[in-house]
Parts: structure tokens; C-alpha cells; sequence
């Protein structure tokens, strides 16, 4: 028996619709099946609350006496784009302020208007015959502006990768605080009451799709950027005048910045029985990967595989500790937006709509195209390596033929055991004593692998104020030498 | 029970809390300490059955005892329970219950960590 979007609107406006929210239908469908669950129940409305980096607003401002073309625009020091036109612009939520920085952005202008504060415009520019005016400060309103429409690139991420962190610092990321050592996990997403894990063919969410956006309604507008299937992501649009500030939060993630906090509810025509089988996904069917923040690659390594009941379960196992988790959306919120949903569709406020054209179920997510990258193994040279225990002297015979200032102490097996400078040399000689190198090396040495990116290299020889670095492999083999000299000289080129 | 230990110049050299232990024969968790030029401070967590007595002692040594009530302060009318603080917290005074983060406050060591961790900045340590 199949079901169409028309014939579910009806009964939604008779008012004989069954409306179930994402979490209900769980259990609706594992009593009765998917066939008697597709029959009984026409609407599964889903949820979500996170932070969501790629959202932001156009405005038009109206024309300001004598009329200005905007050249740079600011909202409360917070800069918006007005590349377009005269008086429209675009605020993105994470852009941060001129004035005090990460304490306040884009999101917390766009939270500031949908409370109703005054928000101060500020313009500048060159000034035309058409548009002669150069400067403007005015004190502006959501009711003031001709429109103000959230247009959202990225939305309602399916799912996403956790974080934790393998490094022996704290990490401020857009993932939260990670503790060092792998002290903590955390995770985006509401799992098995999230939109997209509802339908995850995109059959009846697509290009059209009428949705909850922040309290408003609101459309979706296509693929989200960086949408790739089974991390899909939604493009979604709607009116900022109509939103309610209960369904949004600015915040700032320390030490990374500022991010909007976005309430989406979509609801799921169950057409058929697919559909209820669709709507009826576990947390447990969720499955994602725990990534290591620890290391500042784009190709961060994968720690585990994990499903979303074993991050909201509290804990997860990691090398054999059970390592604490948190939520970074909130589940509260997400299930007041479902519930929310539900509600207005029982009254016959909120109506389905057909998507009028599908996003793809299979996209590529492709990484940036570099001019060049340069990693360590392209700059490093050979290391000038002596096994424990050799002479003092002929270390310092060493250090002259081969003009080298660092030689690495290596064990039988090739293994970095300490490094001896020229100075650790020097001094040695001064003060007398010393035989071996063993007695005068340093044993903890700082180091890098060869596909290490030579900025990450030039933090550490920063960071540990020293001008060299062995390269070693996992086994802490030495396979060269990467000196501050090397660096310099590909800056030197460069120029 | 958390106190709040404040040592003198005289009172910073010895070892008052080696001292109440043998003494009293209790076990006292040191949460937090500094140490000055001329003064110090120390948190400590000592068993609230036999409080009375051990700050009694403390007090004897010299040093100004305050016990600690201000916890770590959630303002839920701007917490909106994402649970951000609830792995940061070292002695995991953060949970879910009913889909919202409530704190058991009785927990709180005062360490501070949690307030730099909110997104919404909803967490307040209130001066001793």
C-alpha cells in the first residue's frame, strides 16, 4: 500500500493524521512491524540542535539619505560580506568581531535580532556618482530591515566523526576542550531522531522540502556543501523575522571561535513501508569513527569505529580504558523541536511538501588542491648517526670533517636513543669527566615523521627553542635530519 | 566536606596536614594548593561525620579554616544541555537524567575546568 504527499496533507487537514515523533516510531514499527507501522502512521517527525559553522543571514538594509554602496559593512564591529549590491549583505555566523574578538560574532548579532535588541549597522565606502555617500552609523532592528533570510551553505550533518585526542595537551577545537591522552571523546549529532538517518536515500527529504528551522519554517534548498553520503548535509534557507530565539544559541567554543546553534525538525511522510523501515534506524545502526585531533593533519587517523548508542551510552572503550564521552548537541532541545513538530501538524499548521527535485544519494568530498605541499621527507638531509658509547673525541672528530652541529645516538638497531650537539660537546670538554656520548646526550628527543607537513616541524623547533630534529619512523628509526638551516632555505627559495 | 585552608608565614612551614592525619587518624584529600612567598592556601576534602573535630584541630595549628558551600554554580536558564561539561569534569559531577544535564553539586572540587568548556558560558565558580 503506498501513501502520496497529497493524501497525507488531507488527513492532515482533517485532522486525521497520525503524527508520531522519530522516537516513537521506534517502537511502533518493532511492535508491529514494518508493514502495519507503514499503514497506522502517516507523519515521523525528527530533530536536532547543534552548532552549525556554515549557517548565516542576508540582509537588505534598505537605502540609507544620501544613498550608500556599501563597500565593508559591520553589525554590532561584527563584518558582514556586502560584495552584492548596494545595501544587501551576508552575515556568517562564525565571522568574529573587529572589537573583542571570539567573545561575540556573527551568531551573536543574528540571536541579538531575533531577540529583539538594536543592533549597531556600520558602513563604509568609496562613494559613486549614484551612490554618493561614504560612511554611515545607524542603529538598526529585525523589524527595520526589508529582509532578513537565513541562508544556511551546510545544515543537519547525518552524522560526523568524534574526536579525542592521542597528544599530551589540552586541544581546543570546534569539537569542545579535548583532554590529553585520549581523556575524553566528544560528538555531533542526535543519531536516530536526526532527519537525515530518518531517510537516508533522500526520498522524501530533497530540493523543496517545507522543514522547522529555528521556530520558523523553513525550505530546503539542496545539498549541503561537503554533503557525502552517509554524512549527508542539508542547504537550507528561511525567514530570520519568523524565528524564535528558543531554537537557536550563539556560542563560542573556546579557543576556536564562535558558532550558531541551529534547531531543525523534519518531517518524514511514510509512503510506504521503506519508509517506515527507514524511520525505524537505531542509534546502534549509526555507525561513525573516532578521530584523533592529536594529530594536525587533514587525514586525521581513525582511533575506533563506534555507533551512536555506544557515544550516548556515556563511555567508550579506548586501548582498554573506558574514556568518558559528551554530547556537543543537545538532545533536550532536538526532541522540543520534534515534539514541536508534531504539535503543529496535528493541528493542521505545518503542511508537507513534495520534494521537487532529490539531492544525491553518492557525492565525492574531495580534498583542497594544493600548489604544494611540503612535508618533511622532501626537505630533510642525512643524519650523521654514531652507535652508544662512542668517544667523546670522536664525536668532536665527527662534528668537524662533516660540518654536522647534531649527531643522533643510535642503538644496535638503528634506534634513536639521545642526540649530541656541538655545544653538549663543548661543554663537555670545559668541565672534563665526560667519556662517552651516553654521558652528555639528551634522551628526550624531540622528533618528526617524514610525512609530516615541514610547518608542523617548524612549531616544534619554535616551541622546544632547538634547531634540529631527527626523523624517525614508528619504530623510532633514524631516517635523517630536518635542521632550521633546511627550512630556511626553502623560505629562501620560495622568495 | 571541602575546607578552605589558609596558612600565615608562621603556619606555612609546618606540616599541619601530615599533623591532623597522625593525629586524628583521618584521611584528608589535598584538592588544590598553593604556595607563596610568605602565605599559602590549600583545598581539602576531610569526612563531614568527623568535621567538627578536624577543623577544630586545624584552627589549633594556626590556620584559618573556611568551609567551602559555593560550589560550582549552572545557571539552567542559559544551560541548554548539550553536555559539553560532562567528560571535562574530573570527578564527573555532570550527568544526564531525563535528556537534561543536572550536577550534583556535593561532587564539585572547585578545579574550575568546566566554565572554560561551556559553549554558553551557563557555569559560575563563586568566589569563596
Amino acid at each position: 500500500m503506498r501513501k502520496t504527499v497529497d493524501e497525507i496533507n488531507r488527513k492532515i487537514t482533517e485532522g486525521s493524521a497520525v503524527v508520531v515523533t522519530a522516537e516513537e516510531m521506534k517502537n511502533i514499527v518493532e511492535e508491529l512491524g514494518t508493514k502495519e507501522a507503514a499503514k497506522e502512521v502517516d507523519v515521523v517527525t525528527t530533530g536536532t540542535f547543534g552548532a552549525m559553522c556554515s549557517s548565516g543571514v542576508f540582509f537588505n538594509f534598505g537605502h540609507s539619505d544620501p544613498p550608500i554602496k556599501m563597500q565593508k559593512v559591520w553589525l554590532n564591529d561584527v563584518e558582514a560580506y556586502t560584495g552584492v549590491a548596494a545595501v544587501d549583505a551576508y552575515l556568517g555566523v562564525t565571522q568574529i568581531s573587529d572589537k573583542i574578538g571570539m567573545e561575540y560574532g556573527g551568531a551573536h548579532v543574528i540571536e541579538d535580532f531575533v531577540r529583539g535588541k538594536e543592533v549597531e549597522l556600520k558602513a563604509t565606502a568609496y562613494g559613486t556618482d549614484c551612490y554618493p555617500r561614504k560612511e554611515l552609523v545607524t542603529e538598526i532592528t529585525l523589524e527595520d530591515v526589508n529582509q532578513a533570510e537565513m541562508v544556511n551553505p551546510r545544515n543537519a550533518y547525518q552524522r560526523y566523526k568524534a574526536a579525542t585526542n592521542s597528544s599530551d595537551r589540552i586541544l581546543k577545537t570546534y569539537m569542545g576542550t579535548l583532554l590529553p591522552n585520549f581523556g575524553n571523546v566528544t560528538f555531533a549529532g542526535t543519531g536516530e531522531i536526526s532527519p537525515l538517518n530518518n531517510d537516508p536515500e533522500y526520498r522524501t527529504i530533497g530540493i523543496g522540502t517545507k522543514i522547522f528551522l529555528c521556530g520558523a519554517e523553513g525550505y530546503v534548498i539542496g545539498e549541503g556543501t561537503q554533503h557525502s553520503p552517509p554524512f549527508g548535509t542539508l542547504m537550507v534557507k528561511g525567514n530570520l523575522k519568523e524565528m524564535d530565539a528558543e531554537y537557536m544559541r550563539a556560542c563560542v567554543f573556546p579557543g576556536y571561535g564562535v558558532s550558531l546553534y541551529i534547531g531543525i525538525g523534519i518531517p518524514i511522510p511514510i509512503l510506504d513501508e521503506e519508509m517506515a523501515r527507514f524511520t525505524a534506524v537505531r542509534d546502534r545502526d549509526i555507525e561513525t569513527e573516532i578521530l584523533d585531533y592529536g594529530i594536525p593533519r587533514r587525514g586525521r587517523p581513525v582511533v575506533r569505529k563506534v555507533n551512536y548508542e555506544e557515544l550516548k551510552s556515556g563511555s567508550v572503550e579506548i586501548n582498554g580504558e573506558e574514556v568518558r564521552v559528551s554530547p556537543l548537541s543537545s538532545y533536550l532541545v532536538a526532541r522540543k523541536i520534534m515534539f514541536n513538530l508534531k504539535e503543529r501538524i496535528e493541528k493542521g499548521e505545518f503542511l508537507l511538501t513534495e520534494p521537487v527535485s532529490r539531492i544525491p544519494v553518492k557525492s565525492e568530498f574531495k580534498p583542497m588542491r594544493q600548489k604544494e605541499i611540503v612535508v618533511v621527507k622532501n626537505l630533510m638531509s642525512g643524519a650523521i648517526k654514531i652507535p652508544l658509547r662512542t668517544s667523546i673525541v670522536d664525536a668532536s672528530k665527527l662534528i668537524i670533517e662533516k660540518g654536522v652541529n647534531h649527531l643522533p645516538v643510535v642503538d644496535e638497531q638503528d634506534r634513536l636513543k639521545g642526540i649530541v650537539t656541538s655545544w653538549d660537546i663543548a661543554k663537555a670538554v670545559a668541565k672534563g669527566g665526560a667519556e662517552s656520548v651516553d654521558d652528555i646526550m639528551t634522551t628526550r628527543v624531540i622528533t618528526v615523521y617524514p610525512e609530516d607537513p615541514i610547518e608542523f616541524a617548524a612549531e616544534k623547533l619554535e616551541k622546544y627553542r632547538i634547531s634540529a630534529l631527527p626523523v624517525v619512523d614508528s619504530k623510532k628509526k633514524v631516517l635523517g635530519l630536518l635542521t632550521s638551516e633546511d627550512i630556511s632555505k626553502l623560505i629562501a627559495r620560495r622568495g | 566536606m571541602m575546607l578552605h585552608l589558609r596558612f600565615d608565614s608562621k603556619t606555612v612551614k609546618d606540616p599541619v596536614i601530615s599533623q591532623t592525619t597522625l593525629e586524628k587518624g583521618t584521611l584528608i584529600n589535598i584538592i588544590r594548593g598553593s604556595v607563596g612567598a610568605r602565605e599559602g592556601e590549600l583545598i581539602v576534602e576531610i569526612d563531614d561525620a568527623r568535621a567538627d573535630e578536624i577543623i577544630e584541630y586545624i584552627e589549633s595549628k594556626g590556620v584559618v579554616v573556611t568551609r567551602i558551600h559555593e560550589k560550582i554554580a549552572k545557571d539552567d536558564e542559559i544551560c541548554m544541555h548539550c553536555g559539553a561539561c560532562i567528560s571535562i569534569c574530573p570527578v564527573e559531577v555532570f550527568k544526564i537524567r531525563d535528556f537534561r544535564v543536572e550536577a550534583e553539586y556535593d561532587r564539585c572540587i572547585r578545579c574550575g575546568i568546566c566554565i572554560g568548556v561551556c559553549p554558553v558560558k551557563a557555569l559560575e565558580l563563586p568566589t569563596i
